[in-house]
């Protein structure tokens, strides 16, 4: 299949034009307006403002920490997974509620969470006061390791799933122990399943917006939530773009960090 | 292979009852004729009449679904001619630099993504709407039909494409009789991928979205900010239901293909 490829490629470069390289070219280009659309530097110094500069920490912060407890979550389920019977069948059982509308599932939780939700009601038979759980932290964070598990045990799954089990018969012959064999064998071989996980759901977790406005109670605490302010409340493009500039950075500088090259080029 | 001990079954057990928990709450309270989450009072289709009665409601989700199909469709023929297009470039580098930008979409944030649209459906003074919104789903989706499909692509060996040439064919005969039954299971997948990409948006249609349409997950937001609705209950029941039949379809369509490409040929 040589030859011609500028006539299958023509809708595609245009595409490539105009949804990947012009959208880049208008976001880094609207950062240096401000809302008059004059040239501007103001909103990189905004961005650098003691306020700003504490947003951003924070976002970092509950990124950190909703990407840190969906791994503690996820390892232990994938590899389980892996030792089950049927074990695909199990992962797609897994995976099915992450197909079901991201909206609904968050909509449920304002229930669920709530003051006269289930989990009161459980808490209430055991003696404890009912309290308003939602727009806390704890929901926030909960809400979103529950929506981002499914991403982060799928990478790992795989991982385990290639994993040569002879390698760890192998240690476990020479006498490491159960956590040994974990520690030094398992869990080093599979941490490219794991880095992958993390890449799917820390820069995700940076750039939340729906769950911070209906759990979270509107507080604008992610760097998503400020992209969404300034372009649909403040009407303040220019300030937008900046921080959307920031988060692109934030996000190639983690994925450099995480090293998960999506390499192209052959299968084979 | 060592079985999951009684400890591991419990744990997965407690991770698929959180997983699922949620779905089923919502769908548990749709029928149920009190006003709330909380206290089922007695079981009632109300929720649903209610849902068909609502013409708004009818449109997004037709809407919904016809940017769907639309958007998968559309991505589906750009996204499977880039990918002929990619794997026909010669030079390596080139072709690093196109599945470069092509990835560009798939790792940028929502917002990032539906910032800059708006931003560049504003400066090409395009109306936001249908349009819009149908256009940023095809965006967002062709990369991922891309992906899809040039793994098959680059596993198909050049010596069944000389021998169709030396035996006569043509290249549109090529392109239709045997690379593209080739790369069939590909273009199924991203196509099904494409439509579970828009399907599922929320960030990126919001931006776009403009005052006058409105898809279904632009819906559901604006009205569980105004508090709870059982309405949305009865809509998940059905998203459900609906999710659960096309994963199932789709299962059955990727086996028989499966089945058939399997036949004397071992993967």
């Amino acid at each position: 299949m040589q030859n011609k490829p500028s006539f299958a490629l023509l809708p595609y470069a245009l595409w490539i034009v105009l949804f990947v390289i012009a959208p880049i070219a208008l976001i880094v280009f609207y950062s240096f307006l401000d809302i008059h659309g004059e040239f501007t530097l103001e909103n990189y110094w905004n961005f650098f403002s003691a306020e700003y500069l504490q947003m951003t920490l924070t976002s970092f912060w509950y990124a950190f920490l909703i990407t840190f407890f969906t791994f503690v979550f996820a390892y232990p389920t994938a590899y389980l997974l892996t030792k089950t019977k049927h074990k695909y069948l199990w992962l797609t059982l897994i995976i099915v509620p992450s197909w079901i509308n991201l909206l609904l599932k968050t909509y449920a939780f304002i229930g669920i969470l709530g003051l006269y939700g289930p989990v009161n009601a459980v808490l209430e038979v055991f003696g404890f006061e009912p309290t308003q759980m939602l727009f806390t932290d704890f929901s926030f964070i909960f809400v979103a390791v529950y929506i981002f598990i499914p991403f982060m045990i799928l990478p790992i799954f795989n991982s385990l799933d290639k994993l040569d089990r002879s390698l760890v018969e192998a240690a476990r012959d020479l006498g490491a122990s159960g956590w040994d064999t974990f520690r030094r064998v398992i869990f080093p071989l599979t941490f490219n399943g794991v880095k992958s996980g993390i890449q799917v759901t820390f820069i995700p977790a940076l750039s939340l917006f729906m769950i911070t406005r209906l759990i979270a109670g509107n507080k604008v605490i992610t760097l998503g939530t400020a992209i969404e302010q300034q372009f649909l409340v403040a009407d303040n493009w220019g300030m937008g773009s900046t921080i959307a500039v920031f988060l692109v950075i934030f996000m190639v500088a983690s994925m450099l960090f995480t090293g998960v090259r999506t390499k192209g080029g052959r299968a084979k | 292979m060592s079985k999951v001990s009684a400890a591991g079954k419990v744990y997965l057990a407690v991770v698929f009852v959180i997983l699922y928990a949620p779905i089923f709450y919502l769908i548990f309270y749709s029928f149920n004729s009190g006003g709330t989450m909380s206290s089922f009072e007695s079981f009632t289709l109300e929720h649903y009449a209610a849902v068909f009665e609502d013409t708004r409601l009818i449109v997004i989700l037709i809407n919904t679904v016809l940017v769907a199909l639309l958007s998968a469709l559309i991505a589906t023929i750009v996204g499977t001619m880039g990918a002929i297009g990619i794997a026909s470039v010669r030079s390596k580098a080139m072709r690093q630099t196109l599945l470069s930008l092509n990835n560009v979409l798939i790792v940028s944030p929502d917002v990032v993504i539906g910032a800059s649209f708006l931003i560049l459906f504003t400066m090409i003074g395009a109306r936001l709407g249908f349009t819009s919104v149908l256009l940023s789903h095809v965006a967002f989706s062709v990369p991922i039909v891309v992906l899809m499909v040039l793994p098959k692509l680059l596993e198909l060996k050049s010596s069944l494409i000389d021998a169709a040439l030396d035996l006569g064919a043509s290249r549109r005969d090529v392109l239709t009789r045997v690379i593209l039954p080739l790369i069939q299971p590909g273009i199924y997948a991203g196509f099904f991928m494409a439509l579970t990409y828009s399907l599922d948006d929320f960030a990126v249609t919001f931006f776009v979205t403009g005052n006058g349409f409105s898809t279904l997950s632009v819906e559901i937001y604006s009205m569980a900010r105004t508090g709870i609705t059982l309405t949305i209950n009865a809509i998940s029941t059905l998203v459900f239901a609906v999710t659960v039949l096309v994963v199932v379809g789709y299962y059955f369509v990727t086996n028989r293909a499966k089945a058939a490409a399997e036949a004397g040929v071992r993967v």
